[in-house]
């Protein structure tokens, strides 16, 4: 079978599990983004894909061979860290052929092979340059550079832009989901950063406390949240409390939405609205009523904070669809059945 | 950081009272000494003013060439015997935790509160026949019969090497706790095995360190004299033990004074060449 497969992998540390029974199959060529707050384990598992870390139970699986028992350097893996870990005694060229000295190509061949490389990353001519000369943008590149020197079957990148500044690190983003597209490598970033899992990933997968809590395409795990976590963790979101009442009608604040299922047997749930859903118009009929309490207009987009007998629900819209509403009006907050997505307890 | 040039009088003021210790307690004590060496010695009293080169003719004997061959021998094997043992060992205490490094390092330090010659007698007792260690390899099975195993080289080597030790740790401790660990396992994923990694990448990393700290503790053997008596043989005697025998015992300045300037141009020159391999690294 094509591609990687984590079978039951479990990691230790004393009694606390950092890596809980992870089960995940990604398929050769896919793009994959680990997100998670700090400390849920998904840099345990990438160092553990990488042999740095040895599970303490399950196996890894690349095209159907276990490379569970192979140490680190005979994975054929390509990595990128954190902090990049560009050799500081040698120069540019040096660390990107360090790889192919360590095979024992030929002078020639890793001339020729550094020249093909650095002109995939833009940095032609900068061979002869020492790593401590360059920008941080051109270290991440030829920190990635270094890594693909073996056309590796596995591409790692441990949290790779967070030294970068935001302009730039949108930028790389772009840039290395490109690279990714035309050398078409099995690619695994850890993130915490959820815009750049969205604007990278083929499939991203968000951990929580060594778990998985949901893998789906960036914009299901958007749309379709499988827990509050989930989708509090990405992107903004209302976290709304519903229920049914003595007529059986669902509620959320008081108000009945008409048209949105309770799953069956359960009486309460969290209710996820994505802000940008959440339509204003005047108060009463259908709509529950609140006050505006602070205006937060960025420009390009405005969100609104409405608040409904004590919880906050947040509306984003642009300034062409927006009313006017200042802080302290009385608002209706319509949510429409079909943005709501109803949350496992 | 920039830092602006100092440009009056005033701005030196920082300057002045290491200036004046440097002044009282090493330019004054070292001229002296080295005017003391062209002196003529005295055998009824101690030295008159003079200017001749005796005392530098007299060092250059096969006698004494001997001995400096010997002593430069010694403080190079207690340099490499120490960086050898100090170097993994610091490497792995560095990748404790925070709390067992504390506490490492603060029993080394205490170390270094021992006197030379507590070093010494502790040595002597440890390594005698009657109360030594072999008694405990008696003990246990491992030999026959409890041994002396002083005076001798090995002997003079271990308490140098002991007294050394946590000098090299304190010195090489700073470096490698600064060392960046993700560029071994970087040099892992790219192929290289553990031990090719170490070669390739942590020893060229902290190459600068490892001849600074060899120098040290090199410069630092050079001045032993107490060890080389209470656990060696006369043959084992370094000319830091001569100078003292010279100048304390036999009551000859001026030759204790000419071999002490000889040992301080050999060490000067050898951090000269350090900072000259130093500089060349750094321009490539």
């Amino acid at each position: 079978m094509s591609g990687l497969d984590i079978n039951a992998i479990t990691k230790m540390f004393g009694n606390f599990a950092a890596v809980d029974n992870v089960q995940l199959n990604v398929p050769h060529g896919t793009f994959v983004c680990l997100l998670g707050p700090s400390g849920c384990g998904k840099t345990t598992l990438l160092r553990m894909i990488a042999g740095l870390e040895e599970p303490t139970s399950g196996a890894i699986v690349l095209d159907g061979e276990d490379i569970t028992p192979l140490p680190t350097h005979k994975r054929n893996l390509g990595m990128v860290f954190q902090s990049l870990a560009l050799f500081p005694h040698l120069s540019v060229g040096d660390n990107i052929a360090y790889a192919l000295r360590i095979r024992g190509a030929s002078k020639d061949g890793q001339k020729k092979r550094v020249d093909e490389l650095l002109s995939l990353i833009h940095l032609t001519g900068f061979a002869d340059r020492p790593v401590a000369k360059l920008s941080g943008g051109q270290r991440q590149r030829v920190a990635i550079a270094r890594a693909l020197a073996l056309s590796p079957k596995l591409f790692l990148l441990d949290e790779p832009l967070s030294a970068l500044d935001a302009k730039l690190r949108e930028a790389m983003q772009v840039e290395l989901r490109q690279l990714q597209q035309r050398l078409g490598i099995t690619t695994i970033v850890v993130t915490h950063d959820q815009r750049e899992a969205m604007t990278m990933a083929d499939l991203v997968v968000v951990m929580g406390h060594g778990k998985i809590l949901q893998a789906a395409p960036p914009i299901e795990i958007y749309r379709k949240p499988a827990d509050a976590f989930v989708a509090d963790f990405i992107g903004i979101t209302n976290l709304l409390p519903a229920e049914i009442d003595s007529t059986g009608r669902t509620t959320i604040l008081g108000t009945a939405i008409p048209g949105l299922a309770m799953p069956a047997g359960q009486t309460k749930a969290s209710v996820s609205v994505r802000p940008e859903d959440v339509h204003l118009g005047s108060p009463g009929g259908l709509a529950i009523t609140g006050e505006v309490s602070f205006v937060r207009d960025l420009g390009g987009t405005i969100e609104t904070f409405v608040d409904v007998g004590g919880t906050s629900i947040i509306a984003v819209t642009t300034p062409r669809e927006r009313h006017d509403v200042p802080v302290g009006a009385k608002v209706g907050v319509t949510l429409p059945p079909a943005s709501c997505v109803v949350l496992g307890a | 950081m920039r830092r602006e040039a100092p440009k009056s009088v005033a701005d030196y003021t920082p300057l002045f009272f290491p200036a004046l210790m440097l002044i009282v307690f090493f330019v004054v004590p070292f001229s002296t000494m080295i005017a003391v060496s062209f002196f003529k010695r005295n055998p009824s009293g101690f030295y008159t003013p003079d200017f001749v080169f005796d005392n530098y003719a007299r060092f250059l004997s096969v006698f004494f060439g001997g001995v400096l061959g010997f002593s430069l021998m010694l403080a190079v094997l207690v340099a490499v015997c120490c960086v050898a043992i100090a170097f993994p060992f610091t490497y792995l205490l560095t990748r404790r935790p925070r709390r067992v490094q504390t506490l490492w390092l603060v029993g080394l330090l205490s170390v270094l509160s021992l006197s030379e010659v507590i070093i010494g007698f502790a040595w002597s007792t440890l390594f005698s026949r009657t109360a030594g260690i072999t008694n405990l390899f008696v003990a246990i099975g491992l030999m026959d019969k409890p041994v002396a195993l002083l005076p001798t080289f090995g002997a003079v080597l271990t308490g140098m090497v002991y007294q050394a030790l946590p000098y090299t740790i304190l010195v090489l401790y700073p470096a490698l706790v600064r060392f960046d660990p993700t560029l071994l396992e970087a040099a892992r994923t790219l192929g290289a095995s553990p031990i090719r990694a170490f070669f390739n990448v942590v020893a060229p990393a902290l190459r600068n360190t490892i001849v600074a700290t060899l120098i040290m503790v090199f410069v630092f053997a050079l001045g032993s004299y107490l060890l080389p008596q209470i656990l060696g043989r006369p043959q084992h005697w370094t000319l830091s033990v001569l100078i003292t025998d010279q100048a304390i015992y036999q009551s000859n300045m001026p030759f204790g004074a000419a071999m002490a300037v000889f040992l301080v141009l050999i060490s000067l020159a050898l951090v000269g060449l350090t900072l000259l391999v130093g500089r060349r690294e750094n321009a490539l």
